[in-house]
């Protein structure tokens, strides 16, 4: 068996630790009320265009829905499944070529296959 | 689980090894399998030349021609190749990087027996006499009317056998980035390293569109789909587009490993560093990247549109320029170098020029108006024979020189190297120089036979004695490899003299745990460092001798496999006979009861103990 070894936190990394804990934490919630606004501005315009009130329109809707969900998508990632924090930066080159090979390959099949 | 050497029966050999998770062992088997199929897409191709000797010759029906070819294409690239390839992966990068195995190791056992499972599914198909026929491309329109199951077979084969590259490939990339030594960062990888890195991104992007691909063609096929059908609203253009966007990217999966292999052999046999090491490494990513960029220009002549082939025609221009300073760096490392012309430093050497011609007419081709001339000619075979015989087989036959002692502790004989590299060499350009000119003279590709007159008969006929050469030269080389393997003289831990990566500092072959302890990397090229700074052990140690975890053997990715294979018959007897259906559900049960078995049971592994790392390090300490 491998020795365990016990590594003691001295007092000012345990205060370090307690500090980052604390505004992680902070950005979180912060981030938690802030989807939830967008959650609701989305059930919102989709009330509002359903109740015919002028000006919202589905070629506004639709797209403000898309951006909307991908807003949700980026701050799911980076706060609440710790993207913004160190050593995730194989994981993020990876999605990042995984997103951009998805949207070039659409792209080109819109273009020149379904034009 | 003794490293000591025992005396075992049959039976417990063949389950040692169809159980096996060691990294060192799983590659053996990929090189096994690998050259199982090797050989059978060798005496296919030596069928088509024999069939193209002479004009008018029927010594195969046209038929036939087409299901060769297409059997040869598909079993070289996904069952010879890359598997060959795999298998230095497997054996090599864990070495180089200084780990004990992979990260994986159920995985990276599961993926050799898809691999070899799906390549037996293939090629069953020539026991049942329905074997594919449309290209390795499979084309849609083509494949769609393909009567019998021989589109069936190479659609579902291929599926299984994908699945099992797609975990090697995720295997590597994890193992790679979770599992290098102390001290080993990027920028100290040995390029071998760099390029199954690479290779292995690629396939984790460019195997889910094959997937995708293969799916709806066997929907097609098999269950009703339209989604190629352009009389039921489906587009045959789509088939073509799906398979080269994994297509072209596949074709980089084959040569970047290659690469890798001849940027370790440069070094090593000009006993100088690697000129260019950190270009080398953007050049690998770049290609890697581009290499997603330029896939329809494997379709120029499909009716794009002006713009989409310039565009393709401009990015795949794009590609010789990393390749380009790649060729640059492995000149300028032999440029002053103490040069050693070895076996694998010959195939190296014949690599060069192979491979440069190969990209300058890939460049030729990738000008589109050009294009329209080249395609589907014997001036395409030629190309892609030159690049892939030129640059990854080469690579394939110096990997093999190069590592063998270190995979199996013996030296193949450099003479006998030597005859092969000369045969397989000469034979190589015999065959295919002249298919440029036997392209432009008109000469279609994938043609069964041709008339007499029409001035091809000088030119077909050396090409077809280069193939013979080129099969010598590989009888040559199973000769040698029997007579070594016969001898078994045994070798240390450095054979070359001058190797310079990590798996050079361990013993040939190495211990099953690999390194008794883990070592510290000081910089690239770890292996010299501590050779020029006169440690004699060869390795700074990173950590003391203490116990090794490592991890159970399983024979369940065997059955997991299994399962599918016989899933497979069941999809395409299903209707037809009695026992399709019953063998689709019971293989399909099989597989997920494997799955739960590995999901429920506790494998948590053993431990090597540290009086056994001491006894094999005493028992060695004489021989270094």
């Amino acid at each position: 068996m491998a020795d365990i070894q016990v590594y003691t936190k001295s007092a000012a990394e345990l205060e370090l630790g307690q500090r980052r804990a604390k505004s992680s934490m902070r950005n979180q919630v912060m981030m938690f009320s802030l989807m939830i606004f967008l959650t609701l501005i989305s059930f919102t315009m989709v009330t509002a265009y359903g109740a015919g009130v002028a000006g919202f329109s589905k070629f506004f809707i639709i797209p403000m829905l898309m951006l909307f969900a991908a807003v949700q998508v980026g701050l799911q990632l980076y706060y609440f499944m710790h993207m913004n924090e160190k050593g995730h930066g194989i994981p993020q080159m990876f999605m990042y070529t995984g997103v951009l090979l998805g949207g070039l390959i659409p792209l080109t099949f819109l273009t020149i296959i379904w034009w | 689980m003794s490293s000591v050497a025992q005396k075992k029966g049959f039976g417990a050999t063949l389950w040692d090894w169809m159980t096996t998770v060691d990294h060192k062992k799983i590659g053996i088997l990929y090189l096994a399998g690998g050259g199982f199929f090797f050989v059978l897409g060798g005496i296919e191709a030596m069928i088509i030349r024999l069939q193209l000797l002479r004009p008018n010759s029927d010594i195969v029906s046209a038929g036939l021609f087409n299901e060769i070819i297409t059997m040869h294409g598909t079993t070289m690239i996904f069952l010879a190749a890359m598997p060959i390839l795999f298998g230095f992966m497997n054996a090599i990068m864990p070495l180089q990087i200084g780990a004990r195995d992979v990260a994986f190791p159920f995985i990276n056992s599961l993926g050799f027996w898809m691999f070899f499972f799906g390549g037996l599914f293939l090629n069953i198909s020539w026991l049942v006499g329905q074997i594919p026929d449309a290209g390795w491309t499979s084309y849609a329109s083509l494949s769609l009317v393909s009567e019998g199951h021989g589109i069936d077979f190479y659609a579902i084969g291929l599926q299984i056998a994908g699945g099992g590259t797609l975990m090697a490939g995720i295997n590597f990339l994890v193992t790679i980035i979770n599992m290098r030594a102390p001290g080993m960062t990027y920028m100290r990888m040995p390029l071998f390293t760099w390029t199954t890195f690479v290779a292995s991104a690629m396939i984790l992007f460019a195997f889910p569109p094959l997937t995708v691909g293969l799916f709806l063609l066997t929907f097609d096929r098999m269950f009703g789909g339209n989604f190629f059908d352009h009389t039921m609203g489906g587009n045959t253009i789509i088939w073509e587009h799906i398979f080269w966007i994994f297509g072209h990217p596949e074709v980089y999966i084959l040569i970047l490993p290659a690469f890798g292999i001849f940027s370790e052999i440069f070094p090593i046999f000009s006993r100088k560093r690697l000129f260019g090491y950190p270009a080398m490494v953007f050049a690998t990513v770049l290609i890697g990247f581009l290499g997603f960029m330029v896939w329809a220009h494997h379709m120029f002549t499909v009716g794009l549109g002006p713009t989409a082939n310039a565009i393709f025609a401009v990015a795949t221009m794009a590609i010789a320029v990393p390749t380009g300073v790649k060729i640059f760096d492995w000149l300028l490392t032999i440029w002053g170098g103490s040069i050693k012309v070895t076996t694998p430093m010959l195939y190296a050497l014949g690599f060069i020029p192979s491979f440069v011609m190969g990209g300058v007419t890939g460049v030729m081709q990738g000008a589109a108006p050009l294009d329209y001339q080249l395609h589907d000619s014997y001036f395409i075979v030629a190309h892609f024979h030159y690049v892939i015989v030129g640059g990854v087989v080469l690579g394939i036959l110096a990997a093999t020189h190069l590592w063998w002692p270190k995979m199996f502790g013996t030296m193949l004989s450099e003479t006998l190297g030597k005859v092969t590299f000369w045969f397989f060499f000469i034979g190589f350009h015999m065959t295919f120089l002249i298919q440029h000119w036997l392209g432009f003279w008109g000469m279609p590709r994938r043609v069964w036979t041709y008339m007499d007159g029409q001035g091809w008969n000088t030119a077909n006929f050396i090409s077809s004695i280069g193939a013979l050469l080129m099969a010598i030269g590989v009888i040559v080389l199973v000769i040698n490899i029997i007579i070594t393997t016969v001898k078994n003289v045994r070798v240390g831990n450095d054979p070359w003299g001058d190797g310079r990566t990590l798996e050079w500092a361990i013993s040939s072959p190495p211990v099953h745990y690999n390194f008794a302890q883990t070592p510290l990397v000081r910089g690239l090229d770890t292996y010299w460092i501590e050779k020029s700074e006169g440690n004699e052990s060869g390795i700074t140690p990173a950590e003391p001798i203490q116990d090794i975890h490592m991890p159970n053997g399983s024979i369940i990715p065997f059955f997991m496999t299994l399962g599918m294979f016989i899933a497979g018959f069941g999809a395409m007897y299903r209707v037809e006979t009695s026992w399709g259906l019953s063998a689709l559900i019971f293989g399909l049960v099989l597989t997920f009861v494997s799955m739960a078995v590995r999901s429920l049971q506790d494998d948590l592994g053993y431990y090597v103990k540290k009086d056994e790392i001491l006894r094999d390090l005493k028992r060695k300490g004489g021989r270094k």
